[in-house]
């Protein structure tokens, strides 16, 4: 035992178990997120609980298990269960929907005062656009208050979800471009009026531009009206768990499911609907359902942007630095300002990109091009472009960092050739160094935008919304619009998670957000790294 | 090659320029780096600079009211008019700036509020912006100088009227109709309260209280009430703002009266603020905010006194004390409407502006011809007017932030109401004259207990694993290894934030108990396997060699994890009383948050395992082989070649590894926002929340006001957060780039 202590072996090991530590932590936390975050799209089976307390009151509970656990007994403060003299005492969280109908769409379920736990075939949940899910039984279906099969039921669905996409299309999209058409006139208006243009024949130009607006605006709403009585056809008549029955306007209904009874397939199948809703849809019921589709996007346009903003810039800095600095106390100041640019903590970021980019220059840009909206400001308001900006001299590190990796692993008899051949630098450069360094250059890029694509700090000052009404891109001209603020899936989880009046509900919605948001940045760093390595070896060669 | 051959060749001329380009873009980086701390400064720098205070314009009053003496003077809002009000109880607007429709000096209106049977005797200001005037027959008139903002288009015209807001006809003060000697007068819409000493030596309160809203209708009900009998003088009266209290001065003894009681005014508490000094009272006014009283007093200081809680009951208290002057008594003191600055006036017209919360002196001049000279603060504290003879004088005062300077910043401060001084950060509030609690201190102290607990779990982990995947591990397993745990490196703070708030909190409120059997069940759970190892016979050592020992300890690690989650209940269920968290808090009677230091700790831990793991890894796997091969030929073991010839080199790498962990403990905002409750408490307890300064930013910043002092004190966070990584990054940059040197000299 001595000897083995003197030979350091505990201590290699204790060093080991460092290692192990950390690999447990990376593994299971990426396993913990992909977990929780996928079991949200995988449709559970729905238990009904019977219940009984000590006065021998009995009650159903019928909703999906969310959570297990066994606790002491001693924590337990409930005197309407008999526990006896047991030690721990094993509870269920289960998820009991119908917000309507109960204060609460969570329970805890003691498993002493459970009589009996079955799964029946016939539940159903009802999953709708407000008041979250519903579980009970559907005991009738009405079309246009005439009682019909209930078979019907999925083509009734299927027609509301039609109708609905109308309603959509003419709400979002028309009539959202009438009014932004309408904004517009008014800004040109007042535009004419700040520069002393505004004639009366213009000004009637404006007035009869307008009343054709507020004409189709009327055809439109008058469709709009239509539609919405149409969607509210049919209904169903349901049965909840504490007996009383309820009425459902399909208008409300999303889907309905019969989970009990789907085999895996049916349940797979279920799951990579989910998955496509959960991306491809807006969210409902203050981001606490629903998708994230403008978070995404809002996401993947701002990194675009920044890429656009940091690659040239980053690239040119590396190059800078690697190619034309000489091995002097300026370019030492250069490092150790790329070094500091890393390691100054995001939120700085963010209080500079606030008060410089959004009230300096954006303030500026305001006054100089868009005195007709003051004093609502334009620029001078968080928004996408600034947010781009911000990460982007947050990513500039990152770029640089990895480009001059790269350049510094091309053997510099590549460049030696190319100038005993006659040409310049700038040639030499352009001709045989980027090309050779493009994969390091994208290495940066990828981490740079993996790293843009995490940060949420600096976002909350410069542009990030919890629910924009509008995408930063459209089809109302110009198009892009780069003052419009954004959703970001980040922000997202920080504000679904924490700010949100529900988040127990919430909570598996923040799951798969992270889940998805892990998922991305993941990839994009394997990516990233594995192009690294890959370049590394082929220097290794080149170099021997 | 000529010189100019090589100008007019096209491709020179690209390479020239590129060259430009590049370098300009080079330098860029530090230009940015630049602009951002210039930037930061630049917001930063008012709220250091102290008050100044210059003419801005001096109107002329009309020829025929320049023999009446001025009484009292005023201004708007915008500076824009100016109004005195002379002894016979006649207020006159003047233009003070011009404008398209009045030129400066304009004489814009005159109206008589006294009628000709009445004089005055006194002239009160309230803070309010009200002029309260007082007959010789004991009856007073409120007036209220107003300006009505109209817009004929785009064009703004102000106009001046008198607004009464307790109607034009006199009040008698007094029930039964006596002159009055002194009194006080406040009001708000819903009622008005004065205080009064009559001739016939009552003290009396008499409150009129608005039948609808003082706003809209000036009708009210009278009540009186009679306070003391036989004071036959007081030296001053005062009531405060929220109507709540009077404050009575009389031979140096000042007594505090409640009144918020229909039927009976009592004593709230009595003092002599000049006792110990041996001064006399000779002004006595009311800060902003209704709980500080102001003392001037003969040997030329200000008191301020508050009530404070102590053991025996609330108690009136001296907090603080300004020499405001050395030789002169102070005989009038102005304050401000909403905020903590007042103005000190001495016989001879030498003028100080104070702040109190921040102890300073802002500004000191002689600036009237005597301290009876009428003086008014401007409503937005943002000038003072005053009258001379036959003239208006308008100043310029610029002072934006009284409320911060590097003391109250960073030192214990006695706020309003508090028992003691102490640092507290509390920027916002409801009401308009809050005081304002800027210490940097409790958020500054939230960030480093945040980091050192981050860096208490970080630290041993990461330098371990950096140890044995640099030196001990087989090159094929510290491939995957390395870039797996720097991958942590990659996952966004804001996915741990929420983990640790919304998964890790419950679980450890939940498994207390397991927390800190972990602590001791894993170190243990290493050795016995390491000693199991050792027992091994030889022929199985051979399959599994010792470079295998994470992937052996790994799964004794998950055993011994599951192990102390099980035990937790029972741990709890005898140990603690079935309860741990109720043990810790009625027993060992320490608070607990849920959202605590710990769960910081290792959520903010975890985010720095890689950047320390990463860098540290890299210095010790880039010491010299030919350094550990003589240990090891010269008979040392491994572990000896470790710690005496491998660590020993490396250490200014680990240093700086360190340093940069410590660097994003510090600015890391996402974590520390979802994981702690974000109470800026002093506390180093391990269950208890705290407030960093990156969270403070996020949390506070979005709905902080341009430009204020809140916002440029945000931009100080950001400011201090940039300095201190500054500080580090550079330093371990430093330190890296010498160990570089040294590493390639060896």
């Amino acid at each position: 035992m001595k000897t083995w202590f003197k030979s350091g072996s505990p201590w290699v090991w204790l060093s080991a178990a460092g290692v192990s530590i950390s690999l447990i932590s990376v593994v299971g936390l990426l396993l913990l997120i992909a977990s929780r975050g996928l079991s949200y799209f995988w449709p559970s089976q729905i238990h009904q609980f019977e219940l009984q307390n000590v006065h021998g009151e009995s009650s159903v509970v019928i909703g999906e298990i969310y959570e297990h656990e066994r606790i002491p007994a001693k924590q337990l403060n409930n005197k309407n269960v008999d526990i006896g003299d047991a030690q721990t005492v094993d509870r269920y969280l289960v998820k009991t929907g119908n917000r309507e109908l109960v204060s609460l769409d969570f329970r805890w379920v003691l498993e002493p005062m459970v009589q009996k736990q079955t799964q029946p075939e016939n539940v159903v949940v009802i999953e709708r656009r407000t008041n979250g899910n519903f579980y009970g039984f559907i005991e009738e279906v009405y079309m246009g208050g005439e009682k019909v099969e209930a078979a019907t039921l999925d083509d009734f669905i299927e027609r509301v979800s039609e109708l609905q996409e109308d309603i959509e299309q003419l709400q979002g999209k028309d009539i959202g471009a009438i009014n932004f058409e309408l904004e517009r006139i008014r800004l040109k208006e007042r535009k004419a009026e700040l520069d002393g243009k505004l004639t009366s024949q213009l000004k009637a130009d404006f007035e009869q531009r307008r009343a054709e607006l507020a004409q189709q605006y009327n055809k439109l709403e008058a469709n709009l009206n239509q539609l919405r009585q149409e969607v509210q056809r049919d209904k169903i008549v349901v049965r909840a768990m504490d007996g009383q029955t309820v009425d459902i306007n399909l208008e409300q209904v999303l889907q309905i499911t019969f989970n009990n009874q789907m085999g895996f397939f049916a349940k797979l199948g279920q799951f990579f609907h989910q998955i496509g809703s959960f991306i491809g849809d807006d969210p409902r019921e203050a981001n606490t359902e629903g998708g994230v589709f403008p978070a995404i996007f809002g996401t993947v346009l701002m990194v675009l942007l920044m890429t656009v903003i940091v690659s040239p810039l980053g690239v040119v800095a590396a190059i800078y630095l690697h190619e034309y600095a000489g091995n002097n106390a300026f370019t030492k100041l250069l490092r150790i300002a790329v070094i500091n640019l890393a390691g100054v903590p995001s939120i700085v970021y963010g209080v500079f990109g606030l008060g410089f980019f959004v009230y300096m220059v954006g303030g500026s840009l305001d006054q100089l091009f868009y005195p007709e909206s003051l004093p609502s400001p334009t620029f001078g308001s968080p928004g996408v472009l600034w947010s781009a900006i911000t990460l982007a001299i947050l990513t500039l590190p990152v770029v640089i960092v990895s480009t001059e990796e790269g350049l510094a692993r091309i053997p510099s008899s590549m460049r030696h050739g190319s100038l005993a051949l006659g040409a310049t630098k700038a040639e030499t450069l352009w001709r045989i160094i980027l090309p050779i360094a493009s994969p390091a250059i994208m290495t940066g890029i990828i981490l740079a935008i993996a790293r843009a694509a995490g940060e949420v700090a600096p976002l909350m000052l410069v542009g990030v919304v919890k629910m924009a009404p509008t995408l930063p891109l459209d089809g109302n001209f110009p198009f892009l619009h780069l003052e419009r603020k954004f959703m970001h899936l980040g922000f997202h989880i920080y504000d679904v998670g924490f700010q949100s009046p529900n988040v127990e509900a919430a909570r598996p919605l923040v799951y798969a957000t992270a889940l998805l948001l892990v998922t991305i940045i993941v990839a994009l760093n394997m990516t990233a790294v594995s192009i690294r390595n890959r370049l590394r070896e082929k220097y290794r060669s080149l170099e021997n | 090659m000529t010189v100019v051959a090589k100008t007019f060749d096209p491709r020179q001329l690209k390479n020239t320029l590129a060259r430009w380009l590049i370098s300009a873009g080079g330098i860029s980086v530090l230009f940015t780096l630049v602009l951002i701390f210039m930037y930061l400064v630049y917001v930063i720098k008012p709220i250091f600079e102290s008050a100044s205070i210059a003419p801005e314009t001096q109107i002329q009053f009309l020829e025929n009211a320049q023999d009446s003496e001025t009484v009292a003077v005023g201004v708007d809002e915008l500076k824009e008019i100016g109004f005195n009000i002379n002894a016979q109880g006649e207020i006159s607007f003047y233009q003070m700036q011009d404008n398209e429709d009045h030129a400066r000096g304009e004489h814009l209106l005159t109206e008589s509020i006294l009628s000709n049977d009445e004089n005055l005797q006194k002239i009160l200001s309230t803070t309010s912006n009200q002029y309260v005037l007082l007959t010789t027959d004991g009856t007073i008139k409120v007036v209220e100088p107003t300006f009505i903002v109209s817009f004929e288009g785009d064009k703004r015209s102000m106009n001046p009227t008198v607004r009464y807001p307790l109607g034009e006809d006199a009040i008698y003060i007094d029930e039964d109709e006596a002159a009055i000697k002194d009194f006080s007068f406040v009001m708000n819409e819903e009622k008005a309260m004065i205080m009064a000493l009559s001739e016939d030596n009552r003290l009396i309160k008499t409150a009129l209280i608005a039948d609808d809203d003082f706003y809209y209708d000036p009708e009210f009900t009278a009540e009186y009430q009679l306070i003391a009998d036989n004071i036959d003088a007081i030296d001053f009266i005062q009531v405060t703002p929220d109507t709540t209290m009077g404050v009575v001065a009389r031979n140096n003894e000042v007594s505090v009266y409640e009144l918020d009681d229909d039927w009976d005014v009592p004593v709230k508490g009595q003092f002599n603020p000049v006792i110990e000094s041996q001064a006399n009272i000779t002004a006595m006014t009311l800060l902003s905010g209704s709980s500080s009283i102001l003392f001037g007093t003969d040997n030329g200081d200000v008191l301020q006194w508050f009530e404070v809680a102590s053991d025996d009951g609330r108690k009136f208290q001296q907090i603080r004390r300004f020499k405001a002057s050395i030789n002169e008594a102070i005989t009038q003191i102005y304050p401000e409407r909403y905020r903590k600055s007042f103005f000190a006036v001495t016989p001879s017209g030498q003028v100080g502006l104070y702040y109190t919360t921040s102890e300073t002196q802002l500004w000191q001049g002689k600036m009237l011809q005597s301290d009876q000279q009428p003086f008014a603060i401007a409503p937005r504290a943002n000038g003072v007017v005053l009258s001379g003879k036959t003239q208006l004088e308008l100043l310029t005062v610029d002072n934006e932030h009284p409320e911060v300077t590097w003391s109250a910043l960073w030192q214990e401060v006695w706020y309003e109401g508090y028992p003691e001084p102490a640092y507290i950060w509390q920027s916002t509030s409801g009401s308009d004259d809050f005081e304002a609690k800027f210490s940097l201190v409790p958020i500054s102290f939230g960030t480093m207990k945040a980091a050192l607990y981050a860096m208490l779990f970080a630290v041993p982990v990461a330098l371990a694993a950096a140890v044995y995947t640099a030196y001990f591990m087989p090159p094929v397993m510290r491939k995957t290894v390395k870039p797996t745990i720097e991958l942590m490196e990659a996952l966004p703070t804001v996915i741990l934030g929420f983990l640790a708030g919304l998964w890790l909190a419950p679980l450890i409120e939940a498994y207390l108990p397991a927390v800190f059997l972990l602590l001791i069940l894993l170190p243990l759970a290493t050795f016995i396997t390491a000693f199991a190892w050792y027992k091994l016979p030889k022929n199985i050592k051979v399959f599994v060699p010792e470079s295998f020992a994470p992937m052996i300890i790994l799964p004794v690690l998950i055993l011994a994890a599951m192990l102390a989650f099980t035990l937790s209940p029972m741990i709890e269920a005898s140990w603690f009383g079935g309860d741990m968290r109720k043990f810790i808090t009625n027993d060992l009677g320490i608070d607990f948050d849920q959202r605590n230091a710990l769960v910081v700790g290792i959520a903010m831990g975890f985010a720095v395992i890689p950047t320390i793991f990463s860098m540290a890894e890299d210095a010790i796997f880039s010491v010299p082989k030919h350094l550990t091969s003589g240990s090891l030929a010269l008979g040392a073991t491994q572990w000896q070649t470790l710690v005496k010839v491998v660590l020993l080199t490396a250490s200014p790498g680990i240093f700086s590894a360190i340093m940069m962990g410590l660097g994003r403990a510090v600015g890391e905002t996402m974590i520390v926002l979802m994981a702690t409750g974000n109470t800026p408490v002093i506390d180093w307890s391990i269950f208890q929340g705290m407030r960093t300064l990156s969270a403070n930013i996020a949390v506070e910043m979005p709905e902080s006001e341009v430009g204020s002092s809140h916002y440029r004190i945000l931009f100080l966070a950001a400011f201090v957060l940039f300095v201190f990584t500054f500080v580090f990054n550079t330093l371990a940059e430093f330190v890296r780039q010498r160990l570089r040197d040294k590493y390639s000299s060896l």
